[in-house]
């Protein structure tokens, strides 16, 4: 037993390239699917952190349609309600930071409530009186070094990105003075009656809207771990397979010498969880390392796209590790099953030859084709009648995986058909050669053409969602000039300035209401040309623009549109308003439901609506001369005045940093494969000399061999190119037209890029050819002693 | 039919003059030929024995350019191949030499046919007629379309010989090419040896146990401590 252990563990001392290839295949797994993993665990924590801010997820609400008049407050208590106020707002600090501030009364706060410990006084007194004094996570601490705020102090358990305060300081500092957001109800306390007419209860919400919105985006990464992690378990299979295909003699002889099956296979079973723990820690200190790389990033997106904060930084989670190796030991065990049982199933008497091995090969061909054919219909029936995002992923991957199963097939019809038509014997053999090394290779191919594939269908839905959103911020950020007043006084002092020096002021408006039960965003719009130019509609009735200023009809954005099945005609109802869609306009970027309506319906449907924001028009050569007028005569801070470049820069950076998560993974995976490919050539290479002696015995030299080894890997990665190029597309298509549609509510116009092809297709040969380099090389030196061995010695 | 050469005794197909050669192994190096000399002209067959691991297979490996000696002069079909480079021992393999190897190493992605033509084709010499004839006498028509690894030890020697025959080299290099056959076989591959040097005038060098088979040859030769005797 011993012995045989020894035996079986010695084949790994003289291949430890072998081994290492197992082990990183292995780590690079675990790691690129736990560092995903990490991420979403960090953010999924934060978000329940949020929802329990002031026991929210506990806590009944009293909430009005907008701001609550402290006058009510002061009602309600008198009629006995024993209710708390609370004011919640986000507070800009400069163009890169921001906090969101939540007031509270002390005095009031239910006791599920409470977050901070006052202490005996020493915090409270400060907090209550002015400046006030915030406190904050010490992370969101740090983040606000040197920013213009009262007093900070760190406090632990408040989720990252909030302040809390005081309420009387808060509205002070937000300008809310006499508006409260919302009221916080006791749940030990009876309610004394009816709520007055306005109000309406909340109940609590153990999830937040954050997290329900940030689904998807988690979908998406949990898609790519998973993907990467195929990937890497391609290069373990590879290894695991090839391992036992060359000690498939030493287990002839172990079992010739007496070892039962039984026996053998709980040898290499012990063998590969001794690999699975080891690669797994590994690769769980390596995905700690990714995650805590790509956090940071991942936090500035969910900022920028969902206003969701998470930390940049990552805490280490037991639970995760554990996963994380169990994740290792499930890899391991998936990728070494059919080896293992090839093993149980040995025959004690059977020639060990390599082409045995491809004979079962191209059989077990066939059920492959099946099986992905099989994976193919599947796919086609979800895209017809698939619906949500679970559906789309499941589509996605039976697409890949199906694809993936039936490159080796059509590799090998190609190869046979090459071989019927080559003439000279050389090229015959060469083609004949190459079939038999496929069922080494395709492994490597695979894996090769699912990073290819993912690399095309995810470049082309990137660079089409660039081209559609930087062309739709053109259109949408039409105004030269947008202000945003610090109060309605200098606002309308503002506006007067403006009058002989603008163009055009038009105010933008906003107020929150609800869309069949789901809060959205309502818009007022002035009827102007800049609109009538500009706005970027997808679908439209006759004559749209003169129905909106009418009153009777709203346009709805893209999101709203979709989940809800709404088309330009369709009647829509909110509250306080009834009447029909006009328009539906494309609005990227933002996850919500979006309504707008004709300035003068909106005024009528919220007369104390805020009119602190205008766009302005104004000769574009003119804009910054204007801003710098406005700037010098009102006290506007940075916030007050943007101009359009600037907040197009900004748009388009989060733009970016939304998809810097997918390029590292895309590029991760890359990587990957062109490892596993290297791996599996390097395997190869070993087994390669009793097919080649022969060859070069009668009469080819080294140098032509290695030419021709070369030749075959570029070929087979071309060929492999030349499959992910539809493959690609395929997948761009999925993710623009099904997934994004699914995840975010909008569907984008698919472009193509014929040049980032050649740059794939050019960089894939290159990563070929280096994955070749060191086997062929190896061959071109070999001497020929060592290839004169092979005839010497029994095979 | 086949061009039949003059059998000159001055027209040397192999000479070595002082041919040495050693490995190197884990205890230093071994020296396997010390000083050969060796003549065989065209039309001549020659035995060759020795003791298991005296060298026989190294001499014919150097002969046939497969290893480079390291002293003395290899003349091969009037070129010094001592000197040579990669490529030019590459171009006589193809084109002048026939080894059979003691191990036959069958190119295992192609069928025994494919097999049996390809060196053949390399030297632009492929004669289907013959191949046939072959295929037929060394008893291996019926498993043209199957793979190496699916026949017996002696059938992927016949493959082997025929493969050599095929190409009708005109220096023969065999290494115990018998050794896997019982006598009838063994006698008829000797008969096919031995016609292609008669009809051809090739010139062929054979190693062999058996003393029987030898006597069948026109001269004999012995390898002890790295030297002919
Ligand atoms: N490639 C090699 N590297 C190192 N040593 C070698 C190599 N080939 C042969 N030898 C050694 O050279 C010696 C001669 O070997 P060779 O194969 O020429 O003997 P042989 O006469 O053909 O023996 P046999 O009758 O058993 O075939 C042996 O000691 C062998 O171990
Ligand atoms: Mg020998």
């Amino acid at each position: 037993m011993r012995a045989a252990l020894a035996a079986l563990l010695s084949h790994w001392r003289r291949s430890p390239l072998q081994l290492a290839m197992l082990l990183l295949g292995l780590a690079l797994a675990t790691a690129l699917w736990s560092g995903v993993q990490a991420i979403n665990a960090e953010a999924r924590a934060s978000y329940a952190e949020a929802a329990a801010t002031l026991g929210q997820d506990r806590l009944s609400r009293i909430a009005a349609d907008g701001p609550v008049p402290q006058e009510t407050y002061v009602a309600l208590r008198r009629a006995g309600w024993r209710v708390s106020p609370v004011v919640e707002e986000r507070l800009r600090i400069d163009e890169r930071r921001s906090l969101r501030l939540i007031g509270i009364d002390p005095l009031t706060l239910p006791a599920p409530a409470q977050q901070v410990e006052f202490g005996e006084g020493d915090a409270l007194l400060p907090f209550l009186t002015a400046p006030g004094l915030i406190f904050a996570d010490p992370e969101t601490l740090a983040r606000m070094e040197g920013a213009d705020l009262p007093p900070l102090r760190a406090a632990e358990g408040l989720p990252p990105g909030i302040g809390l305060m005081d309420i009387g300081q808060a509205q002070r500092l937000l300008g809310m003075e006499g508006r409260i957001s919302h009221l916080l109800l006791d749940p030990e306390a009876p309610q004394p009656g009816p709520l007055p007419d306005g109000l309406r209860l909340v109940s609590p919400d153990s999830e937040s809207d954050v997290a329900r919105l940030t689904d998807s985006f988690h979908l998406n990464l949990t898609a790519f771990g998973l993907l990467s992690f195929a990937v890497g378990l391609f290069i373990v299979h590879s290894a695991i397979g090839l391992a036992f295909e060359q000690r498939r003699p030493m287990f002839r002889t172990l079992r010739a010498l007496g070892v039962t099956a039984r026996t053998l296979i709980g040898l290499l079973f012990a063998e590969l969880l001794l690999f699975a723990l080891l690669a797994g820690a590994a690769g769980l200190l390596l995905g700690y390392l990714v995650a805590a790389l790509l956090l940071p990033d991942v936090a500035a997106t969910l900022r920028g796209l969902y206003g969701a904060e998470v930390p940049g930084t990552l805490a280490f989670r037991p639970g995760w590790a554990a996963a994380g190796l169990g994740i290792a030991l499930l890899g391991t065990l998936v990728s070494s099953a059919q080896s293992l049982w090839r093993v149980a199933h040995l025959p004690l008497l059977a020639p060990a030859q390599p082409r045995a091995w491809a004979v079962a090969s191209e059989r077990a061909l066939w059920r492959q084709a099946m099986a992905a054919v099989g994976l193919l219909i599947l796919a086609g029936a979800l895209l017809l009648w698939g619906r949500g995002i679970v559906a789309a992923f499941v589509l996605l991957a039976a697409l890949l995986l199906g694809a993936a199963l039936l490159l080796p097939v059509l590799l090998a019809a190609l190869l046979r058909g090459a071989q019927g038509l080559a003439r000279g014997p050389i090229a015959q053999w060469f083609w004949a050669d190459t079939r038999q090394q496929l069922p080494g290779l395709s492994l490597a191919l695979m894996a090769l053409l699912l990073a290819l594939a993912a690399n095309i269908g995810v470049g082309t839905m990137v660079s089409s969602f660039r081209l559609t959103f930087t062309g739709w911020l053109d259109q949408r950020l039409a105004f030269e000039l947008y202000l945003s007043a610090p109060d309605q006084e200098t606002a309308d002092r503002v506006v007067r300035w403006l009058e002989p020096r603008a163009e055009a002021v038009l105010p933008i408006v906003r107020a929150e209401t609800e869309v069949r039960g789901q809060p959205a965003q309502l818009y007022g719009m002035a009827d102007h040309p800049t609109y009538r130019e500009n706005w970027p509609l997808l679908a439209e009735a006759p004559g749209v623009w003169d129905l909106l200023a009418g009153g009777g009809w709203a346009l709805v954005n893209e999101q709203l549109a979709r989940r809800e099945g709404l088309e330009p005609g369709d009647p829509i109802r909110l509250p306080g308003w009834e009447g029909r869609i006009a328009a539906v306009y494309s609005d990227y970027g933002n996850p919500s439901a979006q309504v707008i309506l004709g300035l003068d319906r909106f005024f009528a449907l919220h007369p104390d609506a805020e009119r602190r924001r205008y766009g302005i028009r104004v000769a574009p050569d003119r804009a910054a001369a204007l801003a710098e007028e406005m700037r010098a005569a009102f006290d506007l801070g940075d916030e007050g005045l943007i101009d359009q470049a600037s907040l197009k820069g900004f748009s388009l950076q989060v733009f970016e940093r939304t998809f810097a998560v997918t390029a590292a993974l895309n590029v991760l995976t890359l990587g990957v494969a062109g490892l596993a490919m290297f791996a599996s050539l390097m395997v190869l290479s070993g087994m390669r000399l009793p097919q080649l002696a022969p060859v070069w015995a009668m009469g080819l030299t080294k140098a032509r061999l290695a030419r021709l080894e070369m030749l075959r890997t570029l070929l087979l990665a071309a060929g492999t190119m030349a499959a992910a190029l539809p493959l690609g597309l395929a997948l761009a298509w999925v993710l623009l037209a099904v997934v994004n549609v699914q995840a975010f509510g909008w569907r984008l116009p698919m472009h193509v890029f014929p040049l980032d092809w050649l740059t794939l297709g050019a960089l894939a040969l290159v990563a070929a050819a280096l994955a070749a380099t060191v086997p062929v090389r190896r061959l071109a030196r070999l001497r020929p002693a060592d290839l004169l061995r092979v005839f010497a010695n029994e095979r | 039919m086949w061009t039949v050469r003059v059998k000159d005794p001055s027209d040397k197909l192999l000479s070595l003059e002082g041919v040495s050669k050693s490995y190197a192994t884990g205890e230093g190096p071994v020296q396997v030929l010390a000083g050969v000399d060796l003549t065989l002209a065209a039309g001549q067959s020659l035995a060759l024995t020795g003791e298991s691991g005296s060298g026989k297979s190294t001499l014919l490996h150097l002969a046939a350019g497969l290893d480079a000696a390291d002293r003395g002069r290899i003349v091969v079909a009037g070129h010094d191949i001592s000197q040579a480079g990669d490529a030019e021992r590459a171009r006589l393999r193809r084109g002048t030499v026939g080894l059979v190897f003691q191990q036959f190493n069958l190119i295992p992605s192609l069928d025994v046919a494919a097999n049996l033509a390809f060196q053949a084709r390399l030297a632009g010499r492929h004669d289907p007629r013959w191949q046939a004839e072959l295929a037929e006498t060394l008893g291996l028509a019926a498993c043209l379309h199957r793979y190496p690894e699916q026949l017996s030890g002696g059938q992927q020697q016949r493959v082997a010989i025929g493969r050599t025959l095929a190409a009708r080299p005109r220096l023969v290099l065999a290494d115990e090419p018998t050794g896997n056959l019982d006598e009838a076989t063994g006698d008829a591959v000797m008969a096919l040896f031995l016609r292609l040097v008669d009809q051809t005038g090739a010139g062929l060098l054979m190693v062999t146990h058996s003393a029987r088979l030898a006597a069948r040859l026109q001269g004999r030769v012995q390898l002890s401590a790295g030297r002919l005797a």
